[in-house]
């Protein structure tokens, strides 16, 4: 799906991160250069240390970038997030064991301050959205981990932020899991058409997911290719075994290996 | 049952070795009885009702200390000095005082010790210092410091207690307050939520487990630093008199019969507490 460069929802020129270590400084991202038009679903793939969910906190404001710009909706990250610009989603679910499910949607609805009537409103919309309807009431002890990943996925959705920012957000589910999840977030996303940016280890994962993949290598972190997806917009699960699937999933390997070979 | 079994198993074993001990460390006086009236020791059954039965026994037996403290509840009056009821309402209501104040003192502290990076790292040292100092040392300069400027009674014992109380509190809470992890925190950056609201949703809910189990220890040491600070005050009231006033007059089974009172009473505040710790957790949704 190739979409006409509309406005750059997030834009990186030359971005720079290092941090100071005890062992001398780590170069996180080096000379990243990267435009993410609106309503994308981008992931970023690497190997561990590679810098993409360093690059992933740098949207969120998260990190401080050391050089280079690094605009989210036209604004610097930290004025993005003051206008509630993107929903984070981490690898665990994180959600508070003393809140139930509907409570723990409601955290951030008011912290931000939304009216009684509209978290009650928002709460079920999200729960319907990530098929969670009738587990409000429930404790997160008492829903499967898959369930409890979908609930933070809604909380993140809550406040109608347009960006999407996924951390390996099923990296400890199980693969059948994962893969239903994957279809579920596919749907997600052309209903409420947000820009997605999701951190994988796995090629398959991405390459199903996304309309553009960035592949990075680490020491230093860089990006070393981004592929625009051919696949279509419709995308069933045995999409996986079509040529154009294994020839992506083949590019993304190269990359990964050539990130490997200038080690 | 399967339950009361064991626990019933070892308390007979426990009564059983203390009977032993009652007729070992009485048998000498009942020995020194017998050699200045000039007659026989007595016999084996004679020697032990002669030991489990004295007056003022070294160590008196348990249906002794049973009986005193049968005779010292129930079988008085409240309002008689002698009542262990009335000397262990003064000794519980100044250790609950003292673990109202000890427990505030110590969520303050704790709140200041993660807000405010100066008493991080000057509050825990002076905690652990205070603690380090034999409360029997400092309970009479309480009294006396207490009582030069007009405080006596209830106040200084109930100081003495939260100086005891405060300490497991703060250590538990501070450890509480920083049990989330950095993800929880971030995700509430994320909302760009303020310190306030870090606090209030995440740290302090995060800290109600760790709360009780320093509750749990807080209120024991109360009862200990109440009955400590009786010890000073001249014997006049309390569990801690009592047992004062026991040891002047060689009065041992007063004495066992008192601290018997005060662990039964130990006993009962500490799973007060394990009541309200069960409806509170079950209220968070936390209990399973």
């Amino acid at each position: 799906m190739s979409q006409p460069p509309s406005q750059p929802v997030i834009e990186a020129k030359a971005l720079n991160l290092v941090f100071q270590t005890a062992d001398g400084p780590v170069h996180a991202l080096k000379d990243v250069n990267l435009t993410i038009g609106k309503g994308e679903f981008v992931s970023f793939i690497g190997p561990s240390g590679c810098g993409k969910t360093t690059f992933l906190r740098s949207i969120a404001a998260l990190e401080h970038p050391t050089g280079g710009t690094l605009r989210v909706n036209g604004m610097t990250p930290d004025e993005a997030r003051q206008k509630r610009a993107y929903g984070y989603v981490f690898q665990a679910a994180g959600l508070y064991p003393w809140r139930t499910i509907a409570g723990n949607i409601r955290l951030p609805l008011e912290i931000m301050g939304f009216s009684r009537a509209e978290q009650e409103e928002r709460t079920e919309r999200v729960l319907d959205l990530v098929e969670l309807k009738g587990f409000g009431k429930k404790f997160p002890w008492q829903l499967s981990g898959g369930m409890q990943q979908r609930a933070s996925i809604a909380r993140a959705l809550a406040f109608d932020a347009d960006i999407l920012l996924m951390d390996e957000p099923f990296g400890a589910l199980d693969e059948i899991v994962r893969d239903r999840l994957n279809e579920e977030l596919l749907k997600l996303w052309d209903r409420t058409g947000k820009t997605i940016g999701f951190v994988t280890h796995s090629i398959p994962e991405a390459v199903y997911l996304s309309t553009k993949i960035v592949v990075m290598s680490p020491r230093p972190g860089r990006i070393t290719d981004v592929i625009d997806s051919p696949l279509p917009k419709e995308r069933p699960l045995d999409i996986r075994d079509s040529r154009e699937f294994i020839e992506i999933a083949h590019r993304v390997r190269e990359g990964l290996r050539a990130g490997h070979a200038d080690d | 049952m399967n339950r009361i079994l064991p626990v019933l198993t070892v308390v007979l074993v426990i009564v059983a070795l203390w009977y032993v001990a009652a007729v070992g460390m009485n048998r000498a006086w009942v020995y020194d009885q017998a050699s200045r009236a000039g007659v026989e020791p007595p016999g084996l059954g004679g020697l032990i009702t002669a030991t489990i039965n004295q007056e003022r026994p070294v160590l008196p037996a348990p249906h002794q200390v049973a009986a005193e403290l049968w005779k010292s509840t129930v079988g008085m009056a409240v309002t008689s000095k002698r009542s262990l009821i009335y000397h262990g309402w003064i000794t519980v209501s100044a250790t609950l005082l003292g673990f109202a104040m000890g427990t505030v003192l110590g969520v303050v502290l704790a709140v200041g010790i993660i807000h405010n990076r100066a008493m991080d790292l000057s509050v825990m040292p002076w905690a652990i210092a205070s603690q380090t100092i034999p409360i029997l040392a400092i309970a009479p300069m309480i009294i006396v410091v207490l009582n030069s400027v007009g405080l006596q009674g209830l106040v200084p014992k109930a100081i003495i207690s939260a100086y005891l109380s405060f300490f497991p509190v703060v250590v538990g809470m501070v450890k509480g307050l920083r049990s989330p992890d950095q993800m929880q925190l971030d995700l509430l950056k994320t909302y760009n939520a303020g310190d306030a609201a870090a606090f209030w949703k995440l740290r302090l809910p995060a800290s109600v487990p760790y709360l009780f189990a320093s509750l749990k220890v807080g209120i024991a040491a109360s009862l200990v630093g109440a009955i400590v600070g009786e010890l000073p005050t001249g014997a006049v009231a309390g569990l801690g008199a009592r047992l004062l006033s026991g040891s002047y007059y060689g009065q041992t089974v007063q004495i066992w019969a008192a601290l018997f009172a005060a662990a039964i009473v130990a006993a009962g505040l500490v799973a007060l507490i394990g009541v309200a710790e069960r409806g509170a957790l079950k209220r968070m949704g936390m209990a399973r």
